[in-house]
């Protein structure tokens, strides 16, 4: 009998504030230790937390983005537990009445699309850091993350394998940067993930699930969920039982290893923290947000089939992130004689290899959307073959000139006077008799080798379709 | 006798400049001095008191100054003082000096105000002796063998003493009014956001609020117009303008309506309270007031409520004393849980870790239904008792204690005695509502006998009010002990 796998998510999306959720301290990464952390977020005697309502904002925007009922009136509570990177001894977060109730999301894995219900998102602060390296036999303590807003959306347990956790967490990713609540940087923490994973026979009520832990990479949730997959099936194959725990997942062993079990949870103690009154979003403040929200990757998506007449996977691939669709129709814009296929295929083909080797981001392009348009405009007009082009593209990355300058410095331009054109396969035919004999015995695939031969001849810049023609015709005369 | 004047007339020698704040101030540390049996203090810093005056006669000689300007005041040692110890009664902050002052101390501090030091409380203002704090017992300058009352006990001492004009102090269940009642003070709780809480080291956060400890209505009306008022730093603060007591004290009371709540006046009162209060009450009604019996039928429930609520919120407000970033960390720790454990029972006192257990209790899943939920639900049926009472009144009348000052001891061995010393005071806290306890006589061992005054929300200047009526044609308040007089 086969096992099925029920998978819910927690991710934890720390948001762009510029300063921490109840303190003015600033929220930006990799400042020296604790310079960043006021007497509130050092948890001083005395001091109290004021919220920053921009966290409430950006928790909204999420709750409209993926449907979900807003609570205009949420509750702060206090989950206590004592560690030395918690200096209040609780942490302050929402229990009862979180900010964003129920909502959901569509995802896509192969053909299949499947509705992922969203149980709630709550706004809470986030911990300081444990430094267990620079300190011999001691820890260390940085604060300054401590009180960076997080938003904490919880799925419900609708996922049945890696596959759909992978296609969830990247869906709430795109969403999270098109909404600009999160930068999205999972290597610095900005989003990360706990996964709960049981196991169960088709039909049968839910497993006991096991808890995994902080998963900071698309590729280690879907590698940590196989894992933990294969080690409950074998428990459960051996007779015995999945106990209900928390298991890290180890990146480098490429396992989930025991972190605490039921009987070591903790009890948080939850209560309403008397410091901060009910967070009231008023029906004004929620008009204004709903009225403020971007376009979302599926309208765009829509858009971009309809407008463009791309096909369904070209603009997916240009509405991953925002700032690419952007690029796109600044692109477009420019000129608007280019068709949205070429300029779609160099951005997914030239732009992205190029981004993707320098490790960049596409607003961080040595090429911008204008320098882009000018370039696929001599492209467009013949004035380069689409190969001279990229050779263009890389000088323009290089040396920051515009594509006009290359073609007319390096004389790239494109030879499309038949004239010029036929007397170089004039000369090409004249010195491959043999060849020429070949494809008048019927072998026309020695065309390919001729044709190259005539643009290596004319360094790449022959117009291919003049060349063709004008080969063919002499060929078959 | 500069200790026997008002503030209003140490202002106006202040402000003709025939007596300088660096001359006042030294009397008062003087007095400290001499007293220091009373243990009123735990800490007093003579260069930094007369750095301050210093600047206040500087300021007095521009002539542009708020009223307040050169007046001592001392402050419980809740509040976070920059650059001094502030200890909260207890060990596990002993070393801990503030980088920072509370909102109230730097209000007081901007008006000129002088502070001579930090004044002993409970341990974390638990307590309603002053019994429970980790630098000794205070004593009641009426009677050494008796306690001042708690949980600041050792401002009412002072004050009391007349070590210092006025001080501050904190009220959770009747801090401030009960040891107001036990050394023949005028102590005020303002209602509940009134006062910024930022600074002052929380106990129990929805309870908690800050006010004056002072020799009269008039006095104590000065120093809450200086401290009140919105600070964005205390989300819990009203949105409101800082208080304008002082300029109403001079209202007519007649037609003031009295709300006298029987359970206020059942058996259990020590029959000399009794008879003081109803003394008072016929002075009122001699000034125009007139009395209506109200109900307050949840009041009995009003300590266990108080019992859950506080020691809750308490042991959360507490965790931050963990030996991590400040306060006291136990020697040579093992482990990390070995730090929290002993930082914690070596740092903190008995009191507090009752209370700490019992709000833990409170609060554990599986519990929470049965104690907090149901503490919250009794306190809005408190509340509502409060509402409902006050349609037919305009103030609540009562005595502050159900006895005068206790003897030193006679009740650390039993905290629900202690606890029940609280019984008129605490369900003013739940309700959020202002209380004002003021002197009306003393009981045959010549201990002074306190009465309360409750209000509606934000209406201390009405309670203030009636108090300084009542004080224009009554003495009690003037009363100094034999031994501090001169």
């Amino acid at each position: 009998m086969r096992w099925e796998c029920v998978i819910g998510l927690e991710i934890h999306v720390q948001l762009k504030t510029k300063s921490k959720i109840f303190s003015g301290s600033s929220t930006a990464y990799g400042a020296m230790p604790n310079t960043q952390a006021s007497y509130v977020d050092a948890a001083l005697p005395g001091v109290l937390p004021v919220m920053n309502r921009e966290a409430a904002i950006m928790a909204v925007k999420f709750g409209l983005a993926v449907g979900a009922e807003i609570n205009q009136t949420s509750i702060f509570a206090r989950k206590n537990y004592f560690y030395p990177d918690l200096p209040k001894g609780y942490q302050i977060s929402q229990f009862e009445v979180p900010i964003v109730g129920a909502g959901s999301i569509d995802i896509s894995v192969g053909e299949k699309t499947k509705t992922i219900g969203i149980t709630r998102a709550h706004l809470e602060e986030d911990a300081g850091k444990s430094l267990h390296e620079d300190f011999q036999g001691q820890t260390g303590i940085d604060l300054n993350r401590a009180g960076t807003p997080l938003l904490e959306i919880v799925s419900d347990p609708d996922m049945r394998s890696p596959a759909e956790a992978v296609a969830y967490l990247r869906k709430i990713h795109t969403l999270v940067r098109y909404l600009e609540i999160c930068d999205g940087n999972m290597q610095e923490g900005s989003f990360r993930c706990d996964a709960n994973i049981s196991m169960r026979r088709p039909g049968d009520e839910l497993g006991t699930r096991a808890e995994l832990k902080n998963i900071n990479s698309f590729r280690f949730v879907e590698k940590a969920i196989e894992f933990e997959i294969e080690r409950q099936i074998e428990v459960l194959e051996d007779g015995g039982k999945v106990v209900q725990e928390t298991r890290l997942y180890d990146s480098d062993k490429h396992e989930t290893r025991s972190m605490r079990g039921k009987e070591q949870a903790h009890d948080y103690r939850y209560f309403p923290d008397p410091d901060l009154p009910p967070l009231v979003i008023d029906s004004d403040t929620l008009a204004d947000i709903k009225k403020s929200l971007p376009e979302l990757p599926e309208e765009k998506t829509a858009r971009f089939i309809c407008d463009y007449q791309l096909s369904h996977q070209e603009a997916s691939l240009l509405t991953v992130d925002k700032t690419t669709a952007e690029f796109f129709e600044a692109v477009l814009e420019k000129d608007s004689s280019l068709t949205a296929k070429l300029v779609a295929n160099w951005i997914g083909g030239e732009l992205t290899a190029r981004l993707n080797k320098e490790s960049l981001t596409i607003t961080e392009s040595a090429v911008s959307a204008e320098s882009l348009a000018l370039l696929l405009s001599r492209v467009n007009d013949n004035t380069i073959s689409g190969k001279i082009a990229k050779d263009v593209f890389n000088s323009m990355w290089e040396t920051g000139d515009a594509p006009d300058n290359i073609i007319e410095a390096k004389g790239l331009k494109q030879i499309s006077d038949s004239g010029a054109i036929e007397s170089i396969v004039d000369e090409v035919l004249a010195r491959s008799v043999t060849q020429v004999d070949q494809y008048k015995a019927g072998q026309h695939k020695v065309l390919g080798f001729l044709v190259g031969q005539i643009m290596k001849e004319s360094r790449g810049k022959a117009n291919p379709a003049q060349v063709n023609q004008i080969l063919k015709q002499k060929l078959e005369s | 006798m500069l200790h026997t004047l008002s503030l209003v007339d140490l202002a106006s020698r202040l402000r003709d400049r025939s007596l300088s704040a660096v001359e006042l101030s030294q009397h008062f540390l003087d007095r400290i001095d001499n007293a220091s049996k009373l243990n009123a203090f735990i800490t007093v810093d003579p260069e930094q008191v007369r750095t301050q005056a210093e600047s206040a006669d500087q300021i007095l000689s521009t002539g542009d100054s708020h009223v307040l300007c050169g007046i001592p005041l001392a402050h419980k040692d809740i509040f976070c003082t920059e650059g001094m110890k502030t200890s909260c009664g207890s060990k596990m902050l002993d070393n801990f000096i503030s980088p920072y002052d509370a909102t109230v101390v730097k209000r007081l501090a901007n008006a000129g105000m002088v502070t001579l030091g930090k004044t002993n409380m409970d341990e974390f203002a638990m307590g309603s002796s002053n019994e429970t704090s980790w630098y000794g017992p205070v004593l009641n300058p009426w009677s050494e063998q008796r306690v001042p009352g708690g949980s600041s006990g050792g401002s009412a001492a002072a004050v009391g003493a007349r070590l210092a004009p006025i001080a501050t102090g904190t009220d959770t269940g009747g801090s401030i009014r009960q040891p107001a009642a036990f050394c023949g003070l005028t102590g005020l709780k303002p209602s509940y956001g009134r006062v910024s809480r930022y600074g002052m080291i929380a106990f129990a956060s929805s309870l908690d609020q800050a006010g004056p400890i002072a020799r009269s209505c008039e006095d104590a009306a000065l120093l809450l117009d200086a401290m009140s008022g919105h600070d964005p730093l205390d989300s819990t603060s009203v949105n409101n303008d800082p208080s304008t007591a002082s300029a109403q004290l001079a209202n007519t009371i007649s037609g003031l309506r009295i709300g006298l709540p029987k359970q206020f006046f059942e058996d259990g009162i020590d029959p000399e309270i009794s008879r003081a209060v109803d003394v008072a009450i016929e002075t009122l009604k001699s000034l125009g007031a007139t009395t209506v019996e109200v109900d307050l039928p949840n009041s009995a429930a009003g300590i266990p409520c108080y019992y859950v609520i506080a020691p809750a919120e308490a042991s959360s407000n507490l965790s931050r004393f963990d030996g991590v970033r400040y306060g006291y960390r136990c020697e040579d720790p093992v482990d990390l849980a070995d730090l929290y454990e002993r930082s914690r029972s070596e740092g903190f006192g008995a009191e507090v870790k009752r209370r700490i257990m019992i709000g833990a209790y409170a609060l554990s899943s599986g519990y929470y239904d049965a104690y907090y939920l149901k503490a919250q639900r009794i306190r809005r049926l408190i509340s509502n008792d409060f509402d409902t009472a006050f349609e037919a009144c305009d103030v609540i009348l009562g005595p502050t204690t159900p006895t005068t000052a206790f003897g030193l001891g006679a009740k650390t061995d039993d905290p629900i005695s202690m606890y029940l010393n609280d019984i008129f005071t605490n369900t003013v806290n739940l309700a959020g509502l202002p209380g004002l306890s003021l002197p009306v006589g003393f009981d045959n061992a010549g201990l002074p006998i306190g009465m309360q005054l409750i209000g509606k929300f934000m209406q201390e200047s009405i309670l203030l009010n009636v108090g300084h009526q009542y004080q224009n044609v009554t003495d009690w308040h003037k009363a100094i002990p034999q031994e501090y007089q001169a």
